[in-house]
Parts: structure tokens; C-alpha cells; sequence
């Protein structure tokens, strides 16, 4: 249990998706205009992290790992290179399902997220996840604490930065870094305050 | 059309450079560039990827119906990205260990998807194979500026070549921590976009709200 928060205050924070590994910058800078857009965007992120990457585990380690079809008498078939298809396909469409579920059940939520959730699909912080989740063999209990966690933290960070940046509009910056070099600069910075929860481990 | 060429060639260098510029593909791109040589191996790996996703997709982008493109296009990639993996993971094991998920995530990198579906879907083999070149050498420009400055600051040396004694060593060089941190690559690329337009003012994006001379209130 202990080693389960361990794992979620590491992928919220030292492991943050966003700041330390660089996963989904470019709906980072994109979508980031606003505290209320970020803030549909960071949510639609952590349900779909939270659903998909456990969703990987389980095919991962029933189907593609090597020597995972020996329950269908296959085994030393080894299918682990067809993990990068295998994994997109399942986001695709867990976000296509998602979509329709929340459409009809929850409408509220699906207008907050509104047109974020099919962006996501290509989103590199969702497969950057699951190939995590590969590289560090994750059980299926790990896997559903990261896939929370990393999409928290990369809500937290996204939300942030936004609320920075809706302050740096009144700002007066020099030409040359007026909106997409001061946007970097900002996000060094908080990804350098992020770094100071190193020590928690 | 010998020069026309040549421009698609060379215009995503600098003048429309895919990181700095279009924003684009900045997602797999920062993590790798702690030092020179994975920053090295990753471009060469996207300028692959890309050259030839763009040639395939302008191949065959008049047989592709329009409503399932992106598909068609997400599948093409992911084809070459395996292949690269496999060929990576055969011939160069230990550097595909340090790139560890982020050559797969070439999948999801938007510099790919994205010329393959603004630029190859609507112009032909030489010039979108020429267009996937020229983005991947200008991605690959800024990660190997990036990749140079954190190795050399970070380690003191260059391609693994010991240039700067570090002080364990008895040498008089203090090896900057904060070079391999990741917070460093965010402040490297702001860094490199404000040279670029200083150099480049067409480039500059305009405030949204700028400071008002007060009329003398000061006086």
C-alpha cells in the first residue's frame, strides 16, 4: 500500500509527464491560453490516462509480452513489436468510447471537455504512459495508481502554466521572446519548482 | 524548379523552423538531449521517419478516401516507427536503451502527422520527400544545438570526448548540474527561439496588449 502512494506522489510530481519527461508539449503550448480551456483539457487527459494505460497492461501482459499467449498454448510466440500499433488502436478507440459515454451520461462533463478529447488521441503524454508503463513492468494495480497519477500531475502543470500565462499577457516582454520563447522560459521555471519534490522520495 | 527545390529544402531550417516556429514535434524531442550523441541518433531517426512517411503518404494520396487519412497516415508511421525500433534495437542496443520510449513516441509526434497531412497529402513524391527532409534536418538542427550545449555545460565533453576537466578529476571545471536537469532544455530552446528572431523579426509574435505611454504622470 505504502509503495502505491510512493508511486502516485512520484508520477504527480518528480515524474510529472509534462515537466521532467517533456510528454505532450505541443497541446501543452497550444491549449494553455486560458485557466478554463487548460483546466477541459487537463481533465479529459486524466480520465483517459487513468482508463487506457491499465487497459494496455492487461493487453500488454495477455497478448503481446513475450510468452503472454501461453494461455492459448502459444508459448514462445513474442508480439511485444506490435505494442506501438497495438497501444495507439486501443487509445483510439477507448477515446472514441469515452467520448460516447460521456456524451449520453454525463453531458456536463463531456462540454467541459469538449472538442479536447479526440486531440488527445495523438497526444504523445497518453502512449509516452503506456510505453512507461511497459519499460517499468507495472502490475495491473501499478499501473492504474500511474495512469492516475501522471495524468493528475500533467493536469496540475497544464492548469498552472495557463494560470501563468493569463497573467504574462499584461506583461512587457522583449520582441524576440513575446509568446513562444517566454512560454518555455515559463515552464523551465515551474518544471525547476517541481524539481524540489526530488528530495521526497 | 532546381531552386524551388532547394528551398523546400532549406526553408525549415531556420525561417520556418518546426520547433521554434510551427511548434511542432517538441513533445519527444527535449528528453533526449542530454547529451550529443542520442540527440544525434533521434534526428537521424526522425529524418528517416519523416523522409519517408511524407514520400509514402504523397504516393498513395490519391487512392487514400479523405475521411479515414488520418488513419491511413497514423498506420504508415507506426509501420516505419516499429521498423526503426526493431533495426535500432538490433544494431545499436545501448543507445536505443537510453532513448528508451521516446523513439516510439515518434508515433505521436506531431512534426511527423502533421507535414504528412498539411504538406505530402497535396503535393508530390519530390517535393514531399524533400519537405520531410528538410523539417526533420531543422528539428534535428535545434536538438543537436540543444544536445551540444547540455552535454558540453552539463559533463564537459562532447560526444562522450572529455573536453573540460571536471574538478573530481583534479581538473578546474565545475560540471553544471542543472544542464542535465530537465529544466535546462526549456530554458535552452527559449533561448534559441529569441536569437532566432532577433535575427528574424517577421517572425515575432505580436503582444496581445501593449503598455500605454502614460502622458507625464511622473513629472
Amino acid at each position: 500500500m505504502n509503495g502505491l502512494f510512493e508511486l502516485l506522489l512520484r508520477s504527480v510530481f518528480l515524474d510529472n509527464l509534462a515537466l521532467s519527461f517533456f510528454l505532450g508539449m505541443c497541446t501543452f503550448l497550444a491549449v494553455s491560453k486560458r485557466v478554463d480551456t487548460a483546466f477541459g483539457v487537463g481533465l479529459a487527459m486524466m480520465v483517459v490516462q487513468t482508463v487506457t494505460v491499465p487497459v494496455n497492461n492487461l493487453i500488454y501482459n495477455w497478448l503481446l509480452a513475450p510468452g503472454a499467449l501461453d494461455w492459448a498454448g502459444l508459448g514462445d510466440v513474442d508480439l511485444s513489436f506490435l505494442r506501438l500499433i497495438a497501444f495507439i488502436g486501443v487509445i483510439a478507440a477507448m477515446v472514441q468510447v469515452l467520448e460516447m459515454t460521456l456524451e449520453f451520461h454525463v453531458p456536463k462533463l463531456h462540454r467541459a471537455m469538449g472538442i479536447f478529447l479526440p486531440l488527445i488521441t495523438v497526444n504523445c503524454a497518453i502512449l509516452g504512459g503506456s510505453l512507461f508503463m511497459v519499460e517499468r513492468s507495472y502490475s495491473f494495480g501499478e499501473s492504474l495508481v500511474f495512469g492516475f497519477g501522471s495524468g493528475l500531475g500533467w493536469a496540475l502543470a497544464i492548469v498552472m502554466f495557463a494560470a501563468i500565462r493569463e497573467r504574462l499577457k499584461y506583461a512587457d516582454i522583449p520582441d524576440g521572446l513575446q509568446g513562444l520563447g517566454i512560454n518555455f522560459i515559463v515552464a523551465g521555471i515551474i518544471s525547476l519548482g517541481f524539481m524540489a519534490f526530488a528530495g521526497m522520495g | 524548379m532546381q531552386n524551388n527545390n532547394w528551398k523546400i529544402l532549406t526553408r525549415p531550417l531556420i525561417d520556418d523552423n518546426p520547433l521554434t516556429l510551427q511548434i511542432l514535434g517538441i513533445c519527444s524531442a527535449l528528453a533526449v538531449t542530454t547529451s550529443l550523441d542520442t540527440a544525434l541518433l533521434m534526428s537521424l531517426v526522425v529524418v528517416c521517419v519523416l523522409a519517408l512517411g511524407s514520400a509514402s503518404v504523397s504516393l498513395i494520396r490519391k487512392f487514400i478516401p479523405h475521411t479515414i487519412r488520418i488513419i491511413v497516415q497514423i498506420t504508415i508511421i507506426a509501420t516505419l516507427v516499429i521498423v526503426v525500433d526493431q533495426v535500432l534495437q538490433a544494431y545499436a542496443f545501448e543507445l536505443s536503451k537510453r532513448l528508451s520510449v521516446f523513439v516510439g513516441l515518434i508515433i505521436t509526434n506531431c512534426i511527423v502527422l502533421g507535414r504528412a497531412e498539411s504538406y505530402a497529402m497535396h503535393n508530390g513524391f519530390v517535393a514531399s520527400t524533400l519537405d520531410g527532409i528538410g523539417n526533420g534536418l531543422g528539428y534535428s538542427l535545434i536538438l543537436v544545438i540543444v544536445g551540444a550545449i547540455r552535454e558540453f555545460f552539463g559533463k564537459g565533453s562532447l560526444l562522450n570526448v572529455q573536453i573540460l576537466i571536471p574538478q573530481s578529476q583534479g581538473g578546474s571545471f565545475e560540471p553544471l548540474q542543472l544542464m542535465l536537469l530537465p529544466p535546462s532544455a526549456f530554458f535552452i530552446i527559449g533561448g534559441i527561439i529569441w536569437f532566432i528572431r532577433r535575427r528574424r523579426p517577421q517572425q515575432v509574435e505580436s503582444a496581445e496588449f501593449s503598455l500605454r505611454q502614460l502622458e507625464d504622470s511622473a513629472k
